[in-house]
């Protein structure tokens, strides 16, 4: 009785129950998510006296100059290079896959391969990071592969080329890169799928019909209704790519990605400012990616 | 009207152990609207799916103008098809999907302009280039899909079901228009449908098909007139299909025949009846008042039941609703019957 009545003047005032229904998650977004995030950018307006180490609350430019540094240019640069090759990479290796799956696999195949590209996900992130060390490292499996391949030759050549090199493949950018696309990838299978997946065939098919053949349909067809599912990918591969500290920390040597950089300022120097402004750096990427996917029509099917 | 345009020859389509097309043998000629008509899963669809490529017979061979086409893709075929669903590029302008035949062929910029802006007028959209499928009615994808297909001068047109989406008043509309079309660009029309009115209505020719197989094929006035199984009967039109003891008591012999309710007339019980008549008494059990005609249903004397139409030329809704319980007499002429042998669908 008191549930009915309750049900009857909710039924009455549908925007009360719109504004029930919002109130948790807006809580969590405007207190967790808007309010760390402005803590952070009022921070990244304060400087941290070098001589006592003390943070100075009063507002300043200074620590946003000293991003402007050639090593911190440096770093922005490396870890953007990184993320735009990651993505790349990604996208190079999911779109093959995803256009199978999505076009020619059988109901079984389709679920098997959705198990296979998110089962490792279930998995810890550590424990799979750290398991390319061993695929990755001097006594590893690779390096154990090329010698019995007789190829430790050309892996030794590899490794002795400036930048992509290092002493090992495990301590080198060539090994970043290759777990980085490793952990990501899933990121970038799943929203092509479904993009592919949402194209119609009767669009394929009415393609061949007005005379394209197979690799016309793709490019006219198939590429532009699947680019906003690359793009949905790519904003994974590429942020997670920017803000991750990990691998970088563990496969890199002594040169650092924006995480690891604010990982140290945060940490290890206390210069929680630095570490404040650092962080603004991938965001204003980020927006700066999405205006332009925005101009190439990504987002115009939403 | 000339030589054959489509030619099938025993060709089969099966998928697995389902015979979706069987053994189907078809002509059509150069010029003409011809219908494929039948229920879903008639095999109808897979027809014209294999005139266009996108299917490939199991068994035998399909010709298009002469030529064995039955392993050619889909993009090497001077066929052209509006589907069903429109299947309009989305990502692309009206303009742009009525001139995707012309830009793979690599025609240049003005003249595809041109041959686009010619066909808006065809379709009767002019001035709607520039705007997106999706902002475009029913109606309109449904021209824009004609469009599409016919800038690229197609020897023959393929249409699935293009109407099932439209209202009724649109539809309407749009078969009168179509045949025009049909009419104004002289080519071959193939034109797949479930609505018997629809390929009554457009067809020069119709072939009925039934689970995989083609009943009959004739004009609009044959199917209709002359159905030559049980299934065309009911499935063109109403039908009512009279057989056994019943059929012996009203024309003598047993042999199934089938009478269309139109030709009935119902009349007083004492109603004397001419030679040239076949009669039987029932009682009306049922009367349905639908504007134009009423349709009645008769239970007759010796069990089963048949349906009558008739025209309510100069009787009231309230005067037709009283022959319901009524004892009647129902009569047709005798050449009006047709003896429908064969099995039942």
């Amino acid at each position: 009785m008191m549930l009915n009545r309750l049900s009857t003047f909710l039924y009455q005032r549908p925007k009360l129950v719109l504004g029930l229904l919002l109130l948790p998650p807006l809580i969590w977004f405007v207190v967790v998510y808007l309010g760390s995030l402005s803590t952070m950018l009022l921070n990244s307006f304060f400087y941290l006296d070098g001589f006592t180490g003390q943070v100075v609350h009063q507002f300043t430019l200074q620590t946003y100059l000293k991003l402007l540094d050639p090593t911190n240019l440096q770093i922005f640069s490396r870890t953007t290079l990184m993320a735009a090759l990651v993505t790349i990479a990604c996208i190079f290796i999911a779109f093959p896959l995803s256009y199978y799956s999505a076009r020619f696999a059988s109901r079984r195949m389709k679920t098997f391969l959705y198990l296979a590209v998110t089962l490792p996900l279930w998995s810890s992130y550590v424990v799979r990071v750290y398991s390319w060390k061993l695929i990755l490292a001097q006594e590893g499996i690779i390096s154990w592969f090329a010698r019995l391949a007789h190829l430790d030759g050309a892996l030794n050549w590899y490794l002795n080329l400036p930048l992509l090199g290092g002493p090992s493949l495990s301590v080198s950018s060539t090994g970043i890169f290759l777990v980085f696309v490793y952990i990501w990838l899933p990121y970038m299978i799943l929203p092509i799928q479904t993009a592919l997946e949402r194209v119609p065939k009767s669009l394929v098919e009415a393609s061949s019909d007005l005379g394209a053949n197979p690799s016309q349909t793709f490019l006219n067809v198939i590429l532009p209704l699947a680019f906003p599912g690359v793009v949905a990918g790519s904003i994974f591969t590429f942020s997670l790519t920017l803000g991750d500290f990990i691998v970088p920390s563990l496969f890199g040597n002594s040169s650092f990605f924006i995480g690891k950089a604010v990982l140290t300022y945060m940490g290890t120097s206390g210069n929680i400012p630095l570490a404040a402004a650092f962080t603004m750096g991938p965001i204003v990427i980020m927006i700066a990616y999405l205006l332009l996917a925005r101009r190439l029509g990504a987002f115009d099917a939403l | 009207m000339s030589g054959s345009a489509i030619i099938f020859k025993n060709v089969s389509r099966h998928f697995g152990e389902l015979k979706a097309v069987d053994d189907v043998m078809l002509e059509i000629v150069d010029g003409e609207f011809f219908s494929m008509l039948g229920p879903s899963g008639s095999g109808k669809t897979t027809c014209l799916r294999m005139i266009a490529g996108f299917d490939r017979p199991t068994a035998g061979q399909i010709f298009l103008f002469g030529e064995d086409v039955s392993n050619l893709p889909p993009y090497d075929r001077p066929v052209n098809t509006v589907f069903q669903d429109y299947a309009l590029f989305p990502h692309m302008t009206v303009d742009q999907n009525i001139g995707y035949g012309l830009m793979i062929k690599k025609v240049s910029k003005e003249e595809r302009v041109k041959r686009v802006d010619e066909m808006l007028d065809l379709v009767r959209l002019p001035g709607f280039g520039h705007r997106k499928p999706s902002q475009l009615s029913g109606g309109q994808r449904q021209r824009v899909a004609l469009a599409r297909a016919l800038i690229n001068h197609p020897r023959v047109l393929l249409l699935d079901e293009p109407l099932g989406a439209l209202d009724l008043k649109l539809r309407q509309q749009m078969q009168v228009e179509l045949k025009n079309i049909q009419q104004q660009v002289g080519i071959t029309f193939v034109f797949v449908t479930h609505d018997q009115e629809e390929a009554l209505t457009m067809s020069d020719r119709i072939a009925v098909f039934s689970e995989g197989r083609v009943e009959q094929v004739g004009s609009p006035a044959e199917v209709y007139e002359h159905p030559s199984t049980p299934f065309v009967a009911g499935f063109v039109g109403t039908s009512n299909l009279v057989e056994g003891e019943m059929a012996k008591r009203i024309t003598g012999s047993e042999s199934k025949f089938s009478i269309r309710p139109e030709k009935i007339h119902l009349s007083a019980a004492d109603q004397k009846i001419g030679t040239d008549m076949f009669s039987v008494d029932g009682k009306v059990r049922d009367v349905v008042y639908l504007g134009l005609y009423t349709r009645y249903l008769v239970e007759l004397a010796g069990g089963g039941d048949l349906v009558v139409v008739e025209q309510n030329l100069n009787t009231t809704s309230m005067e037709v609703m009283k022959a319901r319980g009524q004892k009647v007499r129902l009569l047709w002429k005798k050449e009006h019957v047709r003896y429908v042998g064969g099995h039942d669908a």
